[in-house]
């Protein structure tokens, strides 16, 4: 409900309820603002980075291979 | 670094000033939290106006006339999200590696195949998705290996450490610190909401697209997602929630 509320696409009773509610919920508050930081912090960190040299080792054999038609 | 969210970030709700927790009246937070906004800009995945054609779309018809650096091109381009994919799913570094070499090689043999009605990127995941639940499968000696695994679970569908978190309580910890943390707890989740996690809200693909990449139906996606999302939230608050010691006046009902 609430990503549609924050895309615009929800009713403005329904968001005014939702609204009011928060405002009253510590439970609904900590859940939510916990649960965005969650994602937030998953999405900021690369926790398995491809480190360079792998990378390019990787690269090299898959062209490679590529160019003789797999 | 990885930047998804717009500028203006999200909305953060305040917390009510009451500073006591009051037991949900008719509403419950799984009423109110049946989603998140989800982020309007991503770091490989722009977005394509309906009568624009994708940049990928030339350098895949290229590629298939035979245009190798063309294909250069494009593993360069998803190289590094379809390896954390291939981790994510397989929790082993060297198998990692081979799905990602696997994954790009089978994608260009299959070039012709490729419909164009799905984004190149999406089909590459699926290739991906694919090769790793089987290296999964011959790890297991035969097993069978799905992304239904182990989703039958009623943890994270009631969130129960409430404990709110300290701000920005990433920077309590080191890089090193921060990212065993964020890797522990993610391996923690059953493979299907792990998957479902990593596709929506990690590689940034939408929800039709996760769906159709894992072959689930949209409400099971969308199911996986809350739960993975709460238990994940759930997990990560013995890392992160406020010490006692710093709580505010409002907090200690001052």
């Amino acid at each position: 409900m609430l990503d549609d509320m924050f895309d615009e696409k929800v009713a403005a009773e329904t968001r005014t309820e939702i609204e009011e509610h928060l405002r009253d919920c510590d439970h609904c508050v900590v859940t939510l603002n916990t649960t965005r930081k969650t994602i937030e912090i998953y999405r900021s960190h690369e926790i398995y980075d491809l480190p360079t040299g792998l990378r390019e080792r990787l690269h090299k054999a898959i062209m490679a291979k590529c160019k003789k038609g797999c | 670094m990885v930047t998804h969210y717009p500028s203006a970030g999200p909305v953060w709700f305040p917390a009510p000033a009451s500073g006591k927790l009051r037991v949900p009246g008719r509403y419950t937070f799984c009423a109110i939290l049946k989603g998140f906004p989800q982020p309007t800009t991503m770091a490989t995945i722009q977005p394509i106006a309906e009568n624009e054609q994708h940049p990928d779309v030339a350098l895949v018809e290229r590629a298939r006339a035979g245009d190798v650096a063309a294909y250069d091109t494009l593993v360069r381009k998803y190289d590094r999200q379809i390896f954390r994919i291939a981790q994510h799913i397989t929790q082993n570094r060297e198998d990692a590696e081979d799905v990602m070499q696997d994954a790009f090689l089978k994608a260009y043999e299959k070039l012709d195949q490729f419909q164009g009605n799905s984004k190149f990127y999406t089909w590459l995941v699926r290739i991906a998705v694919n090769e790793s639940l089987m290296r999964l499968r011959r790890r297991r000696t035969g097993k069978m290996v799905s992304i239904d695994e182990d989703v039958e679970t009623d943890e994270g569908s009631v969130p129960r450490d409430l404990a709110d978190w300290a701000p920005n309580p990433e920077q309590n910890y080191t890089q090193s610190e921060l990212n065993e943390i964020l890797r522990k707890t993610i391996q923690g989740l059953p493979q299907g909401f792990r998957v479902v996690f990593v596709l929506r809200d990690v590689e940034g693909l939408s929800t039709e697209e996760t769906a159709e990449t894992l072959g689930l139906s949209i409400p099971a996606v969308k199911s996986r997602l809350l739960r993975a999302r709460l238990q994940l939230r759930e997990r990560l608050s013995r890392y992160f929630k406020r010490k006692k010691a710093t709580a505010s006046p409002a907090e200690k009902g001052v």
